[in-house]
């Protein structure tokens, strides 16, 4: 396969980035998209005669479809044309011969560019911290069976919890809304016992570190679930909406007046 | 925190922007069943809209409803720009190449537009009626207005006696169905109402409800314009 890149270049956070545009021939479209990278990466550093070697930066690890580093905005679609799969799952055979294709970062004020095509996605991280955990229990190694839970909370927990954090969503939203994220990360612990103890709080804490680090509101248009390449349901902003109103109905701090009945 | 907020999480913005969504939509119901009395539908159809126009301006009931209402719509119409101006800014730099998804409706994306045509349509309708109702603008002359004598039946009368005013009617209307069309079930997922089962279903209604109401009030232009 012949193909046209125009990748987007920039040096630093700071920097002001451009678009260049690279050219690639003899690319097997059994190849995957990443490794259609390394190979133009590759053919930078054996083009380039002065050091050091300005190769494209952009962000992988598993390269199987479930750690959520990589992050392309592929001729105007996060993740690129397939749905349901993340980058390093795609393949050049969606392409055709002759293909110009624009690869982009993701574009959103809480995910700043670090280098050409990688972004920080610290603020995801950030979230988490405010509130997407569990209290840990110490001692001896639970019975599995000990908390009994249904069935069907226990898929749609599991559902929810497939989402890998890559950011496809607030890439995809018109917003640069994180609102499906926070809502598959909120549901996978309102749907499940363990989840309970901190449920008061949590719901609260993450929508309000969400806000405070600047991303978009939900306006339901519904692209994130489109986008999602673990196909996350917008049925999840539902339900941590309900919760977030819940929660605050419900909430009642009783009167810390020191001391205990001892 | 940013400049633009005023101290409610993103989700209660949705709530309030819902719940007086939800109640401008069940108000809309309202005034259209009393508009399509303008039309030759009943014998007596004059009478029954001046006697739902006289129910509707003096009620005590109906006099609380329309604080509620006024201020529905303002809270509604400053969230509104608010949350937009903020999802503006979550994006400083935006994509070169953008390709809609599979699920792009373009009545989403135009929520903003749809609500300024709105927000206008209000402006020249309080001018025309409201303001004249209370006194604080002269009743506009013309064909149908009686001196000294400004009932709303006669004051639709004269203003869709112009073409130029029934085609702007008709223009501003289309723009509130866009916004109906996707404010109806987006009031009911910000409010966490979603269900497999009837979701669909809030769907569909929606949608019929939009393309009725919007046709149903477009029908009084249409029907001075041609019959």
């Amino acid at each position: 396969m012949k193909l046209t890149l125009k990748i987007w270049r920039q040096e630093n956070a700071k920097a002001k980035g451009r678009f260049e545009t690279y050219q690639l021939d003899n690319i097997s479209s059994d190849c995957s998209f990443l490794e259609m990278l390394d190979i133009l990466n590759e053919q930078l550093v054996n083009d380039q005669v002065k050091l050091p070697v300005d190769t494209i930066s952009f962000d992988h690890d598993c390269r199987e479809g479930i750690c959520g580093m990589c992050s392309l905005y592929i001729n105007g679609r996060p993740h690129g044309p397939e749905q349901g799969t993340t980058v390093c799952q795609l393949h050049m055979r969606h392409f055709k011969d002759g293909d110009t294709i624009t690869i982009e970062p993701w574009r959103a004020g809480p995910f700043p560019v670090v280098k050409d095509l990688m972004v920080d996605r610290l603020a995801f991280d950030k979230i988490i911290q405010a509130g997407g955990f569990t209290s840990v229990s110490t001692g001896g190694v639970p019975d599995a069976n000990a908390i009994p839970i249904r069935k069907e909370d226990a898929d749609l927990a599991m559902d929810a919890a497939a989402c890998i954090g890559c950011g496809a969503c607030v890439a995809a939203c018109k917003n640069a809304s994180a609102m499906l994220f926070v809502a598959a990360k909120v549901s996978q612990f309102a749907l499940l016992p363990q989840g309970k103890i901190e449920a008061k709080e949590r719901v609260h804490a993450m929508v309000a570190k969400m806000d405070e680090l600047g991303f978009g509101n939900c306006s339901n248009t519904y692209a994130c679930e489109a986008e999602c390449p673990k196909n996350i349901s917008v049925e999840n902003i539902a339900r941590m909406n309900r919760e977030y109103f819940s929660q605050a109905v419900t909430k009642a701090d009783r009167k810390q007046n020191g001391g205990g009945a001892g | 925190m940013r400049k633009t907020d005023v101290k409610l999480s993103s989700l209660s913005k949705k709530y309030f922007m819902a719940f007086a969504g939800l109640f401008l939509i069940s108000f809309l119901v309202v005034h259209l069943g009393i508009n399509l009395f303008i039309l030759p539908i009943t014998a007596d159809h004059e009478l029954i809209f001046a006697d739902a126009v006289h129910f509707m301006s003096t009620n005590p009931l109906i006099k609380v409803m329309e604080v509620v209402l006024f201020g529905g719509f303002i809270l509604h119409a400053i969230l509104g720009v608010i949350l937009q101006l903020q999802n503006w800014n979550a994006r400083p730099v935006g994509y070169k190449v953008s390709q809609k998804s599979q699920v792009y409706s373009p009545f989403t994306r135009f929520m903003i537009h749809t609500g300024i045509i709105i927000f206008v349509f209000l402006i020249i309708h309080f001018m025309n009626f409201y303001f004249v109702k209370m006194g604080w603008a002269e009743p506009p002359q013309g064909a149908h207005i009686v001196e000294g004598q400004h009932d709303f039946y006669n004051m639709a009368l004269n203003l869709f006696s112009s073409p130029f005013y029934c085609i702007l009617y008709i223009v501003l209307i289309m723009g509130l169905g866009f916004h109906l069309h996707h404010a109806f079930q987006s009031a009911f997922q910000s409010l966490g109402l979603n269900h497999p089962t009837y979701t669909p279903v809030i769907k569909v209604i929606g949608t019929i409800y939009s393309v009725l109401v919007t046709f149903g009030f477009i029908s009084i232009p249409l029907y001075f314009l041609f019959v």
